[in-house]
């Protein structure tokens, strides 16, 4: 390249004695390059301060404005007008508590057995198409979730159910189905074959194997997709409201009755403009989030931890 | 009576006396492995029948729609006009407008959202001290938990008022004069405030799958680069970056099939005006909000046009989601990452 004309400008205490240019030079190119690398590398380190932010923000804000709604009140009472102070989102935690198990106990089985399908049993293209449509269905649009169950149980059925908690239910358990499975599938991988080979040279059979050794060698593990499952079950408003449709009384009846949901309270809460029922969506903010996090923190945990045990 | 497996002691009836753990059995056990396998296909088979279930019931129901407005007419049309109607269709729809707010906000979501996780993802991979790396990504990642309706509330009573708006009133006063992509007011809600904090929402997905991309990089490369005298800034340039491209493109559908989407966050943010505009600061509507948003209230023939809008949205995220997997495996398969990502 350019080293016989660097050569040349070099002076002759900066020259070996064969008349090549001495390692302790630095190259005017060298300079320029070290001084991008200092620059990456401090745009990189703000950047990832800035990406930071966001959460921290969220979470400040939430905990200053919703700290001094919660209260014995707040969880035991229903919600008034958007107008009047007081009150509570008893109706949502209700709802969405009544929801987010049936639609668990809908969603775990079905979801922990397909993996178990996937992991142990499917072969070839079927199961490589299913693997394939369950990755897609994580990123399906929850509000088309919703769309579909009201077309399909409400619209399908003449109307004989109607919105309520049982197709809000199915809703979010076809939400959460997608991530039990891929949950399930990663922990049951980890599963160690000998485990597997000894209980079929004990004699075992398939299903034995599967129900004895298996799921209770993965279980904890198991459990993480379902936390996280019902994480993300107990945040999801847009497809209650085309499902559950709301309702600030208390409801317990599965069928035929609109029922309300947290998320739903804090959604028609900031559309108003009234304090009161604003300062009650910061409320019903901080107990989601609480759940939420906590669900999400403690899932991980057990799952990295579960994934260690085996890998030993 | 004698037991039958010690030795020298015969047994006198061989049917009655067969040892409890005997290989034989008869009746259900033998079927039962068969059985479970049953159980189990059915089990993965459902998702794909709810898959299915629920395509064909929305597509099925948003016909008559389709075929009241023309299918070009309904991709087409800028006007949107719900009708009243029981039996008939009145309207006039035209979902024009929900599918370009959509597409806008994603797209502004995508470039904010995309460098700052490429950024984050070399930051973790190649910068941050290997006892950080965990918490930072835990850091980034845990975003993904929070609740939509979560960033709504926190982006319309908080995070535009006090850090959007001014920032967008400075550069519509300094730009706005000259360049027609700003311009205009720049009302509280509307396509860029849904498109920052949608920024925020999807830069968790994008950055877990572009950080495990970074992270298959061959060592033996890198080093490679260094030996040759590479400074660090150019290994990330040179060497990760262009490896790694395939795998950050796929994780960039992924997020964009996210943002595409999103509905609650969304609504609360894009305005609702059923309206569009190549305006940067308009309040427009996206094809996820504006089912939500009419739903409760909707008449009969309105329900079968969201149905159309909602059949639009599936499409749309369909083939950038199925897009983006099979790059994803791709990728996961040329760098050997196995089921890694």
């Amino acid at each position: 390249m350019s080293s016989t004309l660097e050569r040349d400008e070099l002076r002759p205490e900066q020259r070996t004695p064969t008349g090549h240019r001495s390692l302790s030079v630095k190259e005017r190119n060298a300079t320029r390059r070290q001084r991008t690398d200092q620059v990456v590398r401090s745009v990189l380190t703000f950047m990832m301060i800035l990406a930071m932010v966001p959460l921290a923000l969220i979470l400040i804000q939430v905990i200053i404005r919703g700290a001094g709604v919660i209260g014995w009140e707040f969880f035991t009472q229903a919600e008034p007008p958007p107008r009047r102070a007081g009150g509570g989102y008893a109706a949502g935690f209700v709802g969405t508590g009544i929801m987010v198990a049936w639609a668990a106990l809908m969603a775990v089985p079905v979801g922990i057995l397909a993996a178990v399908y996937l992991v142990d049993y499917g072969r070839g293209w079927f199961a490589g198409i299913i693997r394939f449509f369950t990755d897609v269905m994580t990123g399906i649009p929850s509000v088309f979730v919703g769309l579909a169950v009201y077309a399909l149980i409400i619209v399908g059925t003449g109307g004989s159910v109607g919105f309520g908690a049982f197709p809000g239910a199915v809703a979010l358990s076809i939400i959460m189905l997608p991530i039990i499975v891929r949950s399930a599938e990663e922990i049951l991988r980890t599963v160690s074959d000998e485990l597997r080979r000894g209980a079929f040279a004990l004699g075992a059979r398939r299903w034995q194997t599967t129900m004895k050794v298996v799921l209770p060698a993965a279980g904890p593990g198991l459990a993480t997709g379902a936390m996280l499952a019902v994480a993300r079950g107990a945040g999801e408003a847009a497809p209650l409201i085309l499902t559950a449709f709301g309702n600030v009384n208390v409801i317990t009846d599965l069928f035929n009755v609109a029922i309300g949901a947290v998320p739903l309270q804090i959604y028609n809460g900031v559309r108003q403009p009234f304090a009161p029922g604003i300062e009650r969506a910061w409320g019903g903010a901080l107990s989601l989030i609480a759940v939420v996090l906590v669900l999400t923190v403690v899932a991980r945990y057990i799952g990295a931890r579960a994934k260690k045990v085996h890998r030993a | 009576m004698a037991d039958p497996l010690t030795p020298g002691t015969s047994p006198p009836d061989r049917e009655n006396t067969r040892p409890r753990t005997s290989l034989h059995s008869s009746g259900f056990k033998r079927h039962s492995d068969r059985l479970f396998t049953w159980v189990l296909l059915a089990a993965g088979t459902s998702v794909l029948l709810v898959l299915a279930a629920m395509v064909l019931r929305t597509v099925m129901d948003s016909r008559p729609v389709f075929e009241y407005q023309g299918v070009t007419d309904f991709f087409f049309g800028t006007e949107w006009h719900a009708g009243f109607s029981r039996t008939e269709f009145t309207g006039t729809y035209g979902a024009l407008p929900f599918i370009f707010g959509t597409l806008f906000t994603s797209a502004i979501a995508v470039s904010l959202a995309l460098p700052m996780a490429i950024a984050v993802s070399l930051y973790i991979n190649f910068y941050a001290p290997v006892k950080l790396r965990t918490t930072l990504s835990y850091t980034v990642e845990v975003l993904a938990a929070i609740p939509s309706v979560i960033f709504g509330l926190w982006g319309m009573l908080w995070f535009i008022p006090n850090i959007v708006q001014p920032f967008s009133n400075w550069v519509n006063g300094t730009l706005g004069s000259f360049i027609p992509f700003f311009g205009g007011s720049v009302p509280s809600f509307n396509y860029f405030h849904a498109g920052v904090v949608l920024a925020i929402m999807i830069l968790p997905i994008i950055t877990a799958i572009t950080r495990e991309v970074m992270a298959t990089t061959p060592p033996d490369e890198i080093d490679a680069a260094y030996g040759l005298g590479a400074t660090r800034s150019e290994v990330l340039r040179k060497v990760v970056l262009p490896r790694g491209f395939s795998g950050i493109v796929g994780a960039t559908m992924l997020g964009l099939g996210r943002a595409l989407g999103e509905t609650i966050a969304v609504l609360m943010l894009i305005g609702g005006s059923q309206r569009m505009d190549f305006r940067l600061f308009f309040g427009g509507d996206s094809l996820a909000a504006h089912i939500a948003a009419t739903f409760q209230d909707a008449s009969p023939e309105t329900l079968v046009a969201l149905m159309g809008i909602g059949v639009v949205l599936f499409v749309l995220t369909m083939v950038v989601n199925v897009a983006a997997r099979l790059i994803v495996w791709r990728f996961a398969k040329v760098a050997g990452a196995g089921d890694a990502l």
